[in-house]
């Protein structure tokens, strides 16, 4: 059996998919703060400077998933879905001009992810 | 008495060199009213060329605009508070139909106080000096403040207006030229005040872009043409604009919001009185703007030897809260921002419960009739539980707060500092040494000290650690948008000697 901390919706991969194809490579951040903050934001690789500070959580439809240290020692005890939603985000991430954005489901890890991820 | 949808034309232009023009590519998208998910207009699609034009037409006004002399800059700034606040009523209204938040709102807290940052920045500069200092008898260094040229600022769409005059007045105060894109689900009122404003400033001195991030506010963030970004947003999108700036070597100010802590210490309720009331109040001030507040006092922690009596006011109050049609006077929690938004809050509510907290009240969305069943509203929403929880380090951006117990000093202070972020605070005490001691010891950049949410220009405002830098709404503001000038001149008639 496979641990995971993050998965993507099938919706969501058709999107992941139709930015690579207009886009190139890509990656997942995950941010924190403000306004459209707590929500994945999706990149062309290369455009955001990553270091050991980010951590990787997993890779999506092969595309990084990324979040910072600080913040994942707050959601290290969470698994992550990545989903689609109709929106209008006011971010950089490259999905907002389709008129829609990445959102996230979360639940609590279960006690055998958390003794193997964590 | 309740206001109705106010009228729009069919589509809005950008705000470039002093007119409204169609995007270069003759794109556009539609901008719908969170209210009832209604269309109100069409708004430029803006692109790079956009973009480029903007910022061209602000650097050919910044050599003029800078030498402007300080009356005539503070005329204008005038001018412009004037203008707001005779047309006070239509911009309350195309605010609360653009962002959903309750008509009460907006006519008495943001147009009122955009009005206020546009007359502080016109006094500021009448008012300040620059400074000559006598290095020795024949060396004097005077200081002469310079502007920064072209500015690029990028707003949120919390507070559209007042986010506006935030910062353009110090910006333009201090001799700059802007280029300010409004966030793309509220970009109304900022169009509405160019409409009003067209005239006031000479062409190029302000330029207002429509359009996406990746599309135009990435342009505008990474233009080497321009020579500072101000930004307020979240903490990813800040790291990209400050990448973004360190290849031009450009400054940028940054607010990213919070999680801010409201504490309240056992002697709040040592009466039944006004000053209990306040209190509160100043605890349910979470539902204000439906938690849409950067510092939205999120995180409630209560003493434990009163949070019972405490929280069974707090409650009750919350249930008092009267949350329908925006455009009614009496409703006091509006709808949501966006579909996104409302789908973000009720995921955290999920989580929330999932990780162990309790529902003290509301937990949904809220149904409303008619055509507001098409809007985006939360029930305000009170969650118990404890400061590791994941909905008690993010900002959930809702009318959703957290609470728990501390059971003294020590631990209210260390609860308050278990966050990334530190941009807003609340203490409440009739204790006049907790008064003053836990404000100091919570890292955070604004502590409100028995009362909250309040944002009058004259007071700074601006975060600690990941909440971001630079101090708005105060003069020092304006040094982040200048250079300095040193003329380091010396009266001496003799040679240095060395040559």
């Amino acid at each position: 059996m496979k641990f995971e901390r993050v998965a993507i919706t099938d919706r969501a991969i058709e999107i992941v998919r139709q930015l690579k194809e207009k886009h190139g490579d890509l990656i997942f951040h995950q941010s924190g703060g403000c306004c459209d903050g707590s929500a994945p934001m999706i990149f062309e690789e290369g455009d955001m400077y990553l270091d050991d500070s980010d951590i990787l959580l997993g890779q999506l439809e092969g595309v990084n998933y990324y979040m910072n240290q600080d913040q994942f020692e707050y959601w290290k005890h969470t698994h992550l879905t990545v989903d689609i939603t109709e929106g209008r985000g006011s971010s950089f991430s490259l999905e907002i001009p389709l008129g829609l954005r990445f959102i996230i489901h979360s639940r609590l890890l279960t006690d055998k992810e958390n003794e193997i991820l964590n | 008495m309740a206001y109705s949808k106010p009228n729009f034309k069919e589509k809005y232009g950008n705000f470039i060199n002093g007119k409204f023009v169609a995007p270069i590519n003759g794109q556009y998208f539609e901008n719908t009213s969170p209210i009832d998910n209604s269309l109100i207009a069409k708004y430029p699609r803006s692109q790079k060329e956009d973009v480029e034009l903007a910022v061209d037409a602000a650097n050919a006004a910044k050599e003029a605009w800078g030498n402007t002399s300080v009356v005539e800059r503070a005329t204008l700034l005038n001018k412009v508070a004037d203008i707001i606040e005779e047309n006070l009523e239509e911009l309350a209204l195309v605010e609360t139909c653009d962002n959903g938040k309750p008509i009460r709102e907006t006519l008495a807290a943001d147009v009122p106080l955009a009005v206020d940052h546009w007359r502080y920045f016109a006094a500021v500069i009448r008012a300040e000096e620059g400074s000559a200092t006598e290095i020795d008898a024949n060396t004097v260094s005077l200081i002469i403040k310079e502007p920064l040229g072209v500015i690029g600022q990028i707003i949120p769409w919390n507070f559209p207006l007042l986010m506006l005059s935030w910062k353009l007045p110090p910006a333009l105060a201090a001799g700059n030229c802007v280029v300010l894109k409004p966030a793309e689900q509220t970009p109304s009122s900022a169009t509405l005040l160019m409409e009003k404003i067209a005239d006031v400033f000479p062409p190029g001195v302000v330029n207002v872009i429509h359009g996406f991030g990746p599309e135009a506010g990435k342009p505008l963030a990474s233009s080497p043409k321009i020579d500072k970004v101000a930004f307020t947003g979240e903490t990813t999108t800040g790291q990209l604009i400050m990448q973004y700036a360190s290849k031009n070597l450009n400054p940028v100010s940054m607010e990213l919001g919070g999680k801010s802590p409201n504490i309240f210490f056992n002697s709040v309720m040592d009466e039944d009185d006004a000053f209990l009331d306040k209190a509160i109040e100043g605890a349910v001030l979470f539902a204000f703007n439906q938690g849409e507040v950067c510092t939205c006092p999120s995180r409630i922690l209560v003493q434990e030897d009163i949070y019972d009596k405490f929280m069974e006011r707090v409650i009750a109050r919350t249930e008092a809260i009267v949350q329908d049609d925006p455009y009614d006077v009496k409703t006091m929690v509006g709808a949501q921002a966006s579909n996104d938004q409302q789908e973000k809050i009720l995921s955290y509510i999920k989580i929330g419960k999932e990780e162990g907290a309790k529902v003290l009240i509301g937990g949904a969305s809220c149904k409303l009739s008619g055509d507001l069943a098409n809007g985006y509203y939360i029930q305000p929403t009170i969650l118990e539980g404890h400061n590791n929880m994941r909905i008690f380090q993010e900002e959930i951006f809702g009318p959703v707060v957290c609470v728990t117990k501390f059971k003294d000093e020590a631990e209210a202070i260390e609860i308050a500092n278990d966050t990334l972020y530190g941009l807003g605070a609340g203490v409440w005490t009739r204790d006049a040494h907790q008064l003053y001691q836990i404000p100091r010891a919570i890292k955070a950049g604004r502590v409100w000290v028995n009362c909250y949410h309040v944002y009058p220009a004259h007071a700074p405002f601006g975060g600690y650690k990941k909440s971001g830098f630079g101090r708005e709404n105060h003069l020092m503001m304006m040094n982040h948008y200048r250079q300095t000038k040193n003329m380091l001149i010396s009266y001496d008639k003799n040679k240095l000697g060395f040559f």
